[in-house]
């Protein structure tokens, strides 16, 4: 069993994982990241995506082993002891959820477009986000919310 | 899913490409190279995948690279769709590339997938297979013994056979030649929806013009036949004829012909498809040639 280092929500973290473990069960069944979620289970839906070296990845078919010396942020990563994050705060202010199962992972797939792109159009939010399924709410809300989150940190924040 | 969790026994990671060879060596027909894995991860899980040993070969500086050598865009064995799709290197001397690199998937699997996997995996519908096929472009084959650069189509056994020995060999690059001045070229996609599914038909175009008239053409066409393929006969109605509207649409009528696609519940009967070969073959060399004239 390779022992892998990593930091997890800008914590060290070092344990043994099994050679064909993949990053989702760890992070769930190990760390208790429970807000990663498995939808598909095979790379087509988007709910297990977590940032890897700021890079949205798909936790669902990502190696464990893979992610020594990386950096990964899950959902709870994101807020902060008190506030949440604005993209999180956006998805609230904009009724973005419904069953709430794909939204981590379109939160975190909104985080790696803005980091890169602070000032999407409609169309590249539309591609940022296109890994990530979503059967309850049409979209039209996340994209919504997306926008709002990146007019707000253009604004220096909430 | 935990008991489904362990798809391999041993995973280890190679520092070289020669320490990646010697592992696969020592793994006597248990091992095979790991990339992104996007593609061999799943392949495991649904028991597709006999080797149990898994090489990963992403910590290999050498491999992470796109550069210009000898005349040559090289693209490293680790570099993924979202590398190329991002690159102004590709962007600018073989935008098809990165047009096709752009539709694979979704955001998450071009930011771990590789274009090498996307060849090594021989699938007719790869995207950016079909790119590299109009772009002429070569492979690298490496083993203990020897590397060595071979035509890309000779890596095509058939659906999924790809002719190198994945328990001894590995690709390490891609080559072609960056498109010079006169050249056009354009990536055309047909897909039920734009993200997260296998195209339904997709072409690759590059083509030359000088004096009005067509000095190069390659047209490359998948998934219609077992394996990707360039439409030979359309390639030579164009060459050293006067650019038009007509002699494209029946350059598109004549690499249709060429297509042998089966019936397919996901992507359409054999004569929706072949018409739609002709389509999208009539579009590509439309926008490569109007992009050729204008250079």
């Amino acid at each position: 069993m390779p022992a892998i280092t990593c930091i997890v929500n800008g914590t060290s973290t070092t344990m043994d994982v099994a050679p064909g473990e993949l990053l989702a069960d760890v992070l769930r069944e190990r760390l208790g990241l429970i807000g990663v979620k498995i939808g598909c289970g095979e790379g087509e839906c988007g709910a297990c995506t977590v940032l890897v070296d700021g890079l949205a990845v798909l936790s669902c078919i990502y190696p464990a082993a893979k992610a020594d010396g990386r950096q990964i942020v899950t959902i709870e990563g994101l807020q902060d002891d008190r506030h949440l994050h604005l993209i999180q705060q956006a998805f609230v202010d904009r009724s973005a959820a419904q069953c709430g199962y794909c939204t981590p992972g379109m939160i975190l797939a909104a985080k790696a477009l803005l980091d890169l792109t602070p000032n999407p159009t409609r169309e590249e939010i539309l591609t940022g986000i296109s890994g990530n399924i979503c059967r309850c709410t049409g979209y039209y809300q996340i994209v919504e919310a997306i926008a709002l989150a990146a007019e707000r940190s253009r604004e220096g924040g909430m | 899913m935990p008991e489904e969790a362990s798809v391999w026994d041993v995973f280890v990671t190679a520092a070289s490409v020669a320490d990646a060879l010697h592992q696969l060596a020592g793994l006597q027909g248990e091992g095979r190279i790991i990339a992104g894995g996007t593609d061999l991860v799943l392949q495991a899980q649904r028991g597709l995948c006999p080797s149990r040993a898994m090489v990963d070969i992403t910590r290999i500086p050498e491999l992470d690279r796109i550069e210009t050598r000898d005349g040559f865009v090289v693209i490293g064995a680790t570099v993924t769709h979202a590398r190329i799709a991002g690159s102004p290197t590709i962007c600018s001397q073989a935008p098809l590339l990165a047009q096709a690199c752009g539709s694979i998937g979704g955001p998450q699997i071009r930011n771990v997938g590789t274009l090498v996997g996307n060849v090594v995996n021989a699938l007719p519908a790869a995207d950016g297979a079909i790119a590299l096929f109009a772009l002429g472009a070569e492979v690298e084959v490496a083993d203990l013994d020897e590397s060595r650069w071979l035509p890309i189509a000779e890596l095509y056994e058939g659906v999924g056979m790809c002719a190198i020995d994945p328990c001894a060999q590995m690709v390490t690059a891609l080559r072609f030649r960056p498109l010079a001045a006169h050249l056009g070229s354009d990536f055309q996609r047909l897909a039920r929806r734009r993200a997260l599914v296998l195209p339904i038909v997709n072409v690759g175009a590059v083509v030359g013009v000088y004096n009005g008239c067509f000095t190069d053409a390659r047209i490359a066409v998948g998934p219609v036949a077992p394996t990707p393929f360039r439409a030979s006969e359309a390639e030579q109605l164009l060459i050293g004829q006067p650019v038009s509207d007509e002699l494209i649409a029946q350059a598109a009528v004549a690499a249709a012909s060429s297509a042998r696609p089966r019936p397919s519940l996901l992507r359409g009967s054999p004569e929706y498809r072949t018409e739609m070969v002709e389509v999208l073959v009539r579009r590509a060399l439309g926008n490569a040639s109007a992009q050729a004239v204008a250079a």
